[in-house]
């Protein structure tokens, strides 16, 4: 069918767009079940209240309705809450403060959104109408929002056992060599930084199916999730107390999910249950304002950070104490963003020899806050590069030179950074030196001038971030908390005809696994990359798999399709030296062909698949019949993509409006599969990253607790016509670590722009004397950091 | 969205004899507005008359001195009107900036002003050039008829037929937006025509509003400079997570000077 270069590096077309493109995708609510009901889920209109009685009674007499269960059903029944998988130990020793997730709420209401009634009836908007019947007694509490006003003493309390709503207090690095570091500092730039909350907006919102056949006493759940084996783990045995096996999970196609479909939602564990309850299927499909109020939310910082630095400019060391919103409840891995995929990565692309970070992390009155596109590092990274963009303005030191006196140089690698992680290879000043060349640095001063004619303002920003993917090993992340493996698994299988079936743990939705993954397996096996299909998403069909976040699928789930491929080719070579009556190590193997060496004599990989389930000649007493194999790959180390990003952008004075007018990423992301969907990749990021610095906000109100921003009306997502046209380019050093030497690339343009955007409009401003901008940096608040510069130089 | 009676009637006699024969109804014309709320179940119509089937609420022509807009005619047929494009460009301009093409698609000018949203354009329209508002019972000035927030002259059961606007000799319409919605923060309608200079503001306050100060300086001076010291007083804007009541009253100023250039550039 394709005449395209389907090889590994190529920029093979994506097999999955023709449905994606066509209408035919098949999402959780294309599902229809026979005799399938509705469910429509009453949540809190307050942030914070006590339930003094819920009286169903009118609304189960409504037309339609089935059942209405509330948080009491569930605990009559023994439904536990929803689990937390990653343990924080306090400085303290103690273990994090984890009070109880009920899926339905007991008691009390912590956000505007928790779940207090689940409706069920024949059709959506019977459960919907009857929901208004249901009357809930609140009595109303005070509220918190901010994770800073949530820390301080005598403030309304999320949960009633947890004092000064402190999750816990964590630290990382050596704290009195850090002070000691300051202590003999040149300078020291000091900033208070605010990570701006974010709400995910996938296209897709979250959606569900749950179904229980009485038959075989067996559930099924198909729901919109990045991992469904992780699902089905938390779910079957911390949630509901089902018999694992008993319960199938699929996530079919998934409209993109940016981190938030990685959590267990109370909706899955809820709909699952009451499939038995009344005995027949239940979708549930979030409207948009659902979404808006209940998916787990992004970032939610507030920081102080420092930087010292001797009188050459070199980094002496780094001090910084965040406090992170946690939200109403722990989502499945919240407390690990703020901590283990935070602090690690404060030595950034630097040699800073010391770094002390202190991590509180609150309980507040608002939606939970987990894992979001790039999940601790875009935070760590705006902290670092900030810093490192003042300092250079405060000692006047030009940004890339300060940055090239601090960059661990490429020799140095393996480097051990003060923060636990050791960076395996990297060539940072050559990402940062093509950036430059792309984005015409030299050229810059020019354009800045002909702007000021126009009477527009000129910034150029910078930011060199690294990221860690592929969260590894296993056995260091469960010393550090993890309550789960970060392996993937993966097996591939030839059919008699030579066609073949991948399976793999991993979960697309939206990165494009059918193409790459095939690109590998077809290349690997020498077979046409069409007769290579991958599955992914149903538990029933793929053994296991931890599924798809932090870029972690073609460096873990990838590497464990290789060795799977390895243990294929390693069979097919034995069966080949046996139908070609040779000895094994004279079988040479290459490009689909098995050949006695320096012979004619040769099979392809489909003549021996056919004989592996075909065995009348083939070494049975040696041999199983058959041709698939699978593995477990558990990384050794982290991947570290890293890069250069250069924002340039054109401020008007008189309104605030930032335009960006270039903007250039240039990363390393070791080997490349398809820079095709590379390149898709670093848009999708990079269009995540500047909607965080200029754009996108999510605001609870402080007194209320009411989620102001609710809507697309209040909620700013970046359009096209906000975005310039992308350059992007890579300088990739091979990962030292994995079969394929790739380090992944998801999540590098959330991660690496944020800071270079809001530098550039530093920089555009600074001749005015505006030396700080939080974002995003909106037209209002561009406009007020410029009227206070003025206000202040007029004074 | 609740369950409600739906009636497309195809007079205005018999659209009032719908609307007032049933308890809670509503007139709906492009329903960009009612049909989020109804959705949303924030309001809960008991029947909705359907404005669309009345022929004599459509269309576009030139009246002499005058060109007249049919109430239901929609935003995209505005903003594509070689009339109102030969007559009044910057009112051209103003429907084709109104939402997303399928608002535009949908939406009405009838609807937008009876809605009198304090960021919506049509109201800067209005009262910027000096229209007026035939309804079926009255002929209401733009300057009576938009009273407060959400709120218009318009009785009970009163159907707006069309507006009327004023040729002016040159206009011009700018707005800055809401990032978000795309609503105005801050718009301005800057015209000169025969009855003198208007400076009409929409966004900025809880409902458009007639920028005086400007419009005097600009009688003498129809130019960008002559509105570039005049401050509109914050005290009564909108302030919102988008901006100040400052930040509004400093756009207003901004955005009027850019009106006004675009009115030059667009005048005869």
């Amino acid at each position: 069918m394709s005449e395209q270069d389907t090889s590994i590096g190529a920029p093979a077309k994506r097999k999955e767009d023709g449905r994606f493109l066509t209408g035919r995708g098949r999402y959780t609510d294309d599902i229809d079940l026979h005799g399938q009901v509705y469910a429509y889920f009453l949540r809190s209109p307050h942030a914070h209240a006590r339930i003094n009685g819920i009286d169903t009674t009118q609304a189960l007499q409504a037309p339609g309705v089935l059942a209405v269960f509330t948080g009491n059903d569930l605990a009559e029944d023994g439904v536990g809450g929803l689990p937390c998988g990653w343990q924080i130990t306090d400085v303290n020793g103690e273990p994090m403060k984890e009070p109880p997730h009920p899926p339905l709420a007991q008691g009390k209401v912590r956000y505007v959104g928790d779940h207090v009634a689940v409706i069920i009836a024949e059709t959506y908007y019977q459960a919907k109408d009857a929901a208004e019947l249901v009357d809930v007694d609140y009595e109303m509490l005070d509220a918190v929002v901010s994770p800073a006003a949530a820390l301080e003493p005598g403030k309304a309390l999320v949960h009633d056992d947890v004092p000064n709503n402190q999750c816990y207090v964590w630290e990382l690095g050596d704290k009195a060599a850090t002070d000691d570091a300051f202590a003999k500092a040149a300078h020291v730039t000091r900033l208070d930084l605010v990570n701006n909350r974010l709400i995910p907006n996938a296209i897709e919102p979250r959606a569900a199916v749950a179904s229980y056949s009485q038959g075989e006493d067996h559930y099924t759940l198909y729901t919109t999730s990045q991992n469904p084996h992780v699902i089905r783990l938390l779910m079957s045995a911390f949630v509901l107390n089902l018999p694992e096996h008993k319960v199938r999970v699929v996530a079919p196609d998934v409209g993109g999910g940016f981190g938030s479909k990685i959590f267990h939602y109370a909706e899955e564990a809820v709909l699952t249950w009451a499939s038995r309850k009344v005995g027949r299927p239940i979708k549930w499909t979030a409207e948009r304002m659902e979404s808006f109020m209940s998916d787990a939310h992004g970032r939610d910082h507030v920081t102080h950070a420092e930087l010292a630095l001797d009188e050459n400019g070199k980094f002496l060391g780094m001090r910084v104490d965040t406090k992170a919103n946690m939200g109403a409840y722990l989502s499945t891995f919240a407390s690990s963003v703020p901590t283990i995929l935070y602090a690690t990565l404060l030595a950034g692309q630097y040699t800073t020899p010391t770094i002390y970070c202190q991590v509180s992390a609150a309980f507040t009155n608002t939606a939970p806050v987990d894992a979001y596109r790039g999940a601790g590092r875009p935070e760590a990274t705006y902290v670092v590069e900030r810093l490192v963009n003042a300092a250079a303005r405060e000692t006047g030191v030009d940004p890339a030179d300060l940055r090239r006196r601090n960059f661990i140089p490429k020799e140095a690698f393996p480097y051990q950074t003060p923060v636990a992680l050791n960076y395996d290879v990297g060539d940072y000043d050559a990402t940062l030196t093509e950036a430059m060349r792309i984005a015409d640095v030299d050229g810059f001063e020019a354009r800045r001038q002909e702007a000021q004619q126009r009477g527009k303002y000129r910034g150029l920003g910078y930011s060199t971030y690294i990221e860690a993917c592929g969260l590894a090993p296993s056995n260091i992340a469960g010393a550090l908390g993890a309550r789960a493996g970060l392996y993937e698994a993966g097996e591939v299988r030839l059919h008699p005809t030579g066609k073949v079936t991948v399976f793999t743990g991993s979960h697309s939705h939206g990165q494009g696994h059918e193409t790459t993954f095939a690109q590998i397996v077809a290349s690997r096996l020498g077979v046409p990359f069409d007769d290579v299909e991958v599955v992914h998403g149903d538990t029933d069909r793929i053994a296991f798999g931890m599924g798809t976040y932090g870029s972690r699928s073609l460096a873990v789930g990838g590497s464990a399709l290789m060795k799977a491929l390895d243990k294929v080719i390693d069979k097919s070579r034995k069966i080949a030296a046996h139908m070609l009556e040779a000895s094994e190590a004279d079988i040479e193997y290459d490009n689909g062909v098995f050949r006695v060496a320096g012979t004619d004599k040769s099979l392809t990989t489909a003549e021996i698949a056919f004989s592996a389930y075909v065995p009348h000649n083939y070494p049975l007493e040696q041999l199983e019949p058959g041709l698939d194999e699978s593995a477990f790959y558990d990384p050794t180390n982290f991947t570290y993509p890293a890069g250069s990003h250069i924002c340039e952008v054109e401020v008007d004075p008189d309104t605030g409006k930032v335009r960006i007018v270039n903007f250039t990423a240039v990363d390393d992301f070791g080997n490349v599969i398809n820079p095709m969907i590379v390149e898709g990749q670093v848009h999708g990021g990079l269009a995540q990253g500047i909607g965080q610095a200029l754009l996108e906000r999510c605001v609870y109100d402080a007194d209320s607790g009411q989620l102001v921003t609710g809507t697309y009306m209040d909620y700013t997502m970046p359009r096209a016509d906000d975005l310039p046209s992308f350059k992007v380019g890579t300088k990739n050093t091979p990962c030292t670590h994995n079969p394929l030497g790739v380090k992944g690339c998801g999540e590098a343009g959330a991660i690496g722009s944020p800071p270079a955007v809001i530098d550039a409009i530093i920089d555009a401003l600074s001749s005015l004397g505006v030396t700080h901008i939080d974002m995003p940096a909106t037209p209002a608040r561009v406009w007020e950091a410029i009227h206070k510069a003025n206000a202040s130089r007029a004074a | 969205m609740y369950a409600f009676e739906y009636h497309r009637p195809g007079s205005l006699e018999e659209a009032a004899g719908l609307l007032s024969g049933a308890e809670e109804a509503n007139f709906i014309a492009g329903g960009q507005t009612l049909l989020q709320t109804m959705k949303q179940r924030l309001a809960q119509p008991s029947a909705l008359v359907d404005l669309g089937g009345i022929a004599e609420l459509h269309g576009i022509r030139r009246e002499g001195d005058r060109l007249v807009i049919g109430a239901m005619t929609r935003h995209n047929e505005v903003a594509r009107s070689p009339d109102v494009a030969s007559a009044i460009p910057a009112l051209a301009a103003l429907a084709g900036g109104i939402g997303d093409n399928q608002v535009r698609n949908m939406g009405t000018l009838g609807g937008s002003i009876a809605n009198n949203d304090p960021a919506a354009d049509y109201p800067a329209g209005l009262l910027g050039l000096g229209a007026s508002v035939q309804t079926t019972q009255r002929e209401i000035a733009a300057d009576d008829f938009f009273v407060d927030m959400f709120e218009t002259a318009l009785e009970p059961g009163e159907i707006i037929r069309s507006v009327s606007f004023p040729v002016p000799q040159r206009a011009g319409y700018v707005k800055f937006d809401q990032p978000a919605s795309r609503f105005a923060l801050v718009g301005v309608m800057v015209s000169q025509g025969a009855d003198g200079v208007r400076v009409a503001v929409t966004g900025a306050g809880p409902s458009v509003f007639r920028a005086k100060d400007m419009e005097d300086a600009l009688s003498r001076d129809f130019s960008a400079d002559a509105v570039a010291g005049i401050k509109v007083p914050p005290d009564d804007l909108n302030a919102d997570i988008h901006g100040s009541a400052e930040y509004r009253a400093h756009l207003v100023t901004v955005i009027a000077q850019r009106a006004v250039n675009e009115a030059l550039q667009q005048g005869r």
